[in-house]
């Protein structure tokens, strides 16, 4: 669905891409990770059309950008990390406006309009002012914009940028739902996160160049990520946190009211062994648990020492 | 009911999106109320104050009367008037139209859609016209004092307002062409008034410095030349080409025709090598206004980088210009 080949973007005399490639398939949902500058939005805006490669090819359902953008418009959803609204226009004359723009028939418009905005919560928003609108409100105005044709790739930077909790919550359903509708979607997101199991690849690009690429457990495993284990003792916390510090594969220690935390770099034996011994000391552990290893430690792991974090 | 006020999309020839948007959306702010409303006020106080102090002077002279020959001269007045007005105008409103979206960060948006950077750049443009156009029009009933008094011809009329409409096409399509080039609406909005500037006083006033020295030269010899070709580039000037339509004899004598009879003629009309050069002028600037709208594809680019120049020239010199960055790469 996207093909991307050795392209390169320079901006005077800074290296924003250097030869990526990348290859998405139809209806995998691909997330974007890296710092800030490392060549994320300077990708997502080569495949909208708005920006032209200095070189290498990029695709988008066989249709080359630069070769044939209108093609490759017709079957874009592009949401910019930061975007503008009109601000004097309703609700629903914005989605018309911009389905206009696409050329799809009024007709067709006042059946889809009321579908969009059901869709991203804005039913009872028709009538209000975009001005008037939160913002997460407008995230979502948008992300139903980028949807008003239909497109077959969604190209979304920074969706969630901004948000609160909840407003990124309601922003993961949405992309939730367009997943089980099949779209292909490229998403950069501080919420990756979050997003980690709808996600089915990732991308990891830093200084313009790919680092990682793949399904999301294989890099977390070709990482070597280390494992985070919370403990949670009835007594004697600090004790055993002193303890631990000198245990085999133990990287850090933490220990605070919430319990030990322990960065571990040993695999599922030596975890087993660790656990025997706290036990053999006779702690008194009410928990001992793995703590779920996100897309955000990945990042902070490949991206380690770099200086642009 | 509501379905009319909705925009008529793919199948409406005549209003596509973007103009539909731009002529709701404008309406939609109090600027423009505010614009046409002291526009008109300018323009009528003119008028007031002009009719005002001519009854003052001719009281002294012949008794109160206003007769058709101060009612021409109220209807130059108001023309003139209203042409510098319109040089105010038409930049304030046209060199922000593409700088301001990029500015609102809508323009990459609009960019993404199926609307053509043709259509983007003259639906901007035929909306700002219009607005320009109705602020013109607006004034009409001032310019009814002048019929009251008779003296001149509503064809003249006609052809002073048709010149006003090319005049807004012309400083419209440079403002469009600025604000396309420039990133930031402010130096558009500068560089749109400087060339306006170029066109409204530089070309008059090398015209007369031109027409000093010429005459000079024309005391030094013993037959003066019939013609001197200094009258071209007062056909550059807009005031110039206008006052030629109320006055034909202008033609010849910016010429500096000396003997004016029916084979002695204007080698070329002010007005009309006017709107001949700036025609000429109005379509390169919409064309770059267009090319340069979305990304533009430098051949000789491509393959300078595929060698891998650890630095790219060509790349680097567009840095001032707008390329299309929607956004500096990314923030930090």
């Amino acid at each position: 669905m996207i093909e991307i080949k050795d392209l390169s973007k320079r901006y005077g005399n800074f290296q924003a891409l250097d030869q990526i490639s990348l290859n998405i398939e139809a209806g995998t949902v691909f997330g974007f990770v890296g710092p800030n500058g490392a060549g994320k939005s300077t990708t997502m805006s080569i495949l909208a059309t708005l920006l032209l490669p200095d070189s290498g090819i990029a695709k988008v359902s066989g249709f080359d950008v630069t070769r044939h953008p209108k093609e490759v418009r017709r079957r874009i959803g592009y949401m910019p990390d930061f975007f503008g609204v009109y601000d004097q226009f309703k609700t629903d004359e914005y989605l018309h406006f911009y389905g206009a723009s696409y050329g799809i028939a009024r007709a067709e418009r006042e059946q889809l309009i009321p579908q969009l905005l059901e869709l991203v919560n804005l039913s009872d928003k028709k009538d209000a002012y975009v001005d008037g609108l939160s913002r997460g409100m407008k995230q979502r105005l948008c992300l139903a914009r980028s949807l008003v044709h239909d497109p077959e790739v969604l190209i979304l930077d920074e969706p969630a940028s901004g948000l609160d909790p909840r407003a990124r919550i309601e922003m993961r359903e949405i992309l939730k739902e367009l997943k089980r509708m099949g779209k292909t979607i490229i998403i950069s997101s501080h919420i990756l996160p979050e997003l980690a199991e709808m996600v089915d690849q990732i991308g990891v690009i830093e200084h313009g160049r790919m680092v990682a690429q793949g399904k999301v457990s294989d890099i977390q495993s070709r990482m070597r990520v280390n494992r985070v284990l919370h403990i949670r003792t009835m007594s004697r916390q600090d004790e055993l946190a002193e303890k631990l510090q000198d245990e085999p594969y133990v990287s850090r220690v933490l220990s605070d009211a919430n319990g030990i935390q322990v960065h571990f770099s040993g695999q599922d034996a030596e975890q087993m062994q660790l656990l025997r011994r706290i036990l053999d000391w006779e702690y008194e552990v009410v928990s001992f648990n793995e703590a779920q290893t996100n897309l955000e430690d990945v990042f902070l792991e490949i991206t380690k020492g770099g200086a642009a974090i | 009911m509501k379905m009319k006020t909705k925009f008529g999309g793919g199948s409406n020839l005549w209003i596509n999106p973007v103009l539909d948007k731009e002529f709701r959306l404008r309406m939609r702010t109090p600027r423009s109320f505010v614009a046409l409303l002291s526009y008109i006020l300018i323009l009528g106080l003119l008028a007031i104050g002009f009719i005002y102090v001519t009854l003052g002077l001719q009281d002294q002279q012949s008794g109160m009367r206003f007769d058709p020959s101060v009612s021409r001269s109220l209807f130059y007045v108001l023309s003139i008037a209203q042409l510098v007005l319109i040089a105010f105008m038409t930049p304030a409103l046209t060199a922000g139209v593409i700088s301001g979206e990029r500015e609102k960060q809508t323009l990459n948006i609009l960019l993404t859609t199926q609307q053509s950077s043709t259509a983007i750049v003259l639906s901007k443009l035929v909306s700002s016209l219009a607005f320009m156009m109705l602020v013109v029009l607006a004034t009409l009933p001032i310019y009814s004092i002048v019929f009251l008094y008779g003296g001149i011809s509503p064809s003249q009329l006609i052809q002073v307002f048709l010149f006003y409409i090319f005049t807004m096409l012309l400083l419209g399509s440079i403002g469009i062409m600025c604000s396309t080039l420039f990133k930031r609406t402010i130096v558009s909005v500068i560089t749109t008034y400087g060339i306006s500037l170029v066109i409204f006083l530089i070309t008059g006033i090398v015209y007369l410095l031109l027409l000093r020295v010429v005459q000079q030269s024309y005391y030094s010899v013993a037959i003066p030349p019939t013609y001197s070709w200094i009258g071209f580039i007062l056909g550059l000037n807009p005031a110039g080409a206008l006052i030629s339509i109320f006055e034909p004899t202008l033609s010849s004598q910016a010429f500096l025709m000396t003997n004016m009879n029916a084979q002695n003629q204007a080698p070329i009309s002010l007005w009309l090598e006017f709107v001949l050069v700036y025609s000429v002028l109005i379509i390169v600037a919409l064309w770059i206004a267009i090319r340069r709208i979305r990304p533009v594809r430098r051949k000789s680019k491509n393959r300078s980088s595929k060698s891998n120049h650890p630095v790219n020239p060509s790349t680097s010199t567009q840095s001032d210009v707008a390329e299309m960055t929607p956004n500096p790469p990314e923030k930090s």
